[in-house]
């Protein structure tokens, strides 16, 4: 396991304990062979520091840009990202998975 | 997601109590249920399949789609024993996600050359089993043969509500553990706890076959609804 939960989970409140705006990314869904299951999450500090991970990589520099501007106005958003055959063939994915993920403010 | 619900959540899963928190994914809304409050809760039937599962998921209610998120504390296994069903059993268990302890108080069996990358304890049960922690999310074997290391290891799991035991042994030699484990004090239902001879029922003969049918077992045990359980047995 890359980035166990509760690692993650107890980084949020310490940065949030700092002074930090934190954001909390989770997978909400999937379709078809996505790479990380439902439950999964990523943190994301005003800094643009992040821990853990939603897709296994793919994504996740889409999902800081969009967190930051959660932290910013503090509304939730929901993402949705598809894998398309050609690009999940590229980055060497398995091909079709599509993903929901959830991000809110912390706080 | 509230800072006081972040706050509960890190401090029930730092004492290993499983939680689930329900998000309306269409404002934010949010709420923490623990383990002990869901068969109170609205959503039980939801709360509880998830839980079991160990899966997070989405519900519809009404209108409303509601995103469970369940926190469950990773399943320990306890192994009494650090003899060769051990050397089969402790790799499988931990391949399946559950952080694996083998006790055994003979150090020649106990060795790390025996069993490479498994945290060993070359103790005693009764100096060997409290720092453990065996909780509810923990599953206890018990594999020497020998009473005087998995007699008093069986009391100490009774204690503790694992939600598997079971002792190697055919049913003569069980039914004699049941008559000493009485004499030091289990109730019946301690004793119905344990599930003798161990593993479900696949024919096995080897020790790597062994620990199939225990690890079977204990999967049922953890994901089976009661009533699943009983048909299954």
């Amino acid at each position: 396991m890359l980035n166990r939960d509760e690692d993650i989970l107890q980084a949020a409140e310490t940065w949030q304990k700092q002074g930090h705006g934190v954001a909390l990314a989770t997978v909400v869904d999937t379709w078809g062979s996505a790479p990380r299951p439902a439950g999964s999450s990523l943190v994301i500090n005003d800094e643009g520091t992040f821990l853990g991970s939603v897709s296994g990589g793919c994504v996740e520099g889409a999902v800081v840009t969009e967190a930051l501007d959660v932290i910013a106005s503090g509304q939730p958003k929901m993402l949705e990202f598809g894998v398309a055959d050609e690009t999940a063939w590229n980055v060497g994915l398995s091909c079709g998975g599509t993903i929901r993920v959830f991000v809110e403010k912390v706080g | 997601m509230k800072l006081e619900i972040l706050k509960e959540l890190n401090a029930e899963r730092a004492a290993r109590r499983p939680v689930i928190v329900v998000t309306d994914t269409s404002n934010g809304e949010q709420r923490l249920v623990k383990a002990n409050e869901i068969a109170a809760d609205p959503l039980r039937a939801e709360l509880a399949k998830q839980l079991r599962m160990g899966k997070s998921g989405n519900v519809e209610v009404g209108a409303k789609k509601l995103f469970l998120n369940v926190y469950a504390p990773t399943a320990k296994l306890v192994i009494i024993g650090a003899v060769h069903i051990s050397q089969a059993l402790a790799p499988l268990a931990r391949s399946l996600d559950y952080d694996v302890t083998v006790v055994d108080p003979r150090t020649a069996f106990a060795s790390p050359e025996r069993f490479p990358d498994v945290p060993l304890v070359a103790e005693w049960p009764d100096v060997a089993l409290p720092p453990l922690n065996v909780d509810a999310y923990t599953a206890f074997v018990a594999v020497t043969h020998d009473p005087k290391i998995d007699d008093p290891a069986l009391l100490h799991a009774f204690d503790r509500n694992c939600f598997y035991i079971g002792a190697l042994g055919s049913r003569k030699t069980h039914a004699k553990r049941a008559d000493r484990l009485r004499a030091q004090g289990a109730k019946d239902s301690d004793i119905a706890r344990i599930h003798a001879p161990i593993g479900l029922d696949i024919g096995a003969v080897s020790p790597a076959e062994i620990a199939v049918a225990i690890m079977a077992e204990i999967t049922a045990q953890l994901r089976l609804a009661p009533k699943e359980k009983e048909e299954a047995a």
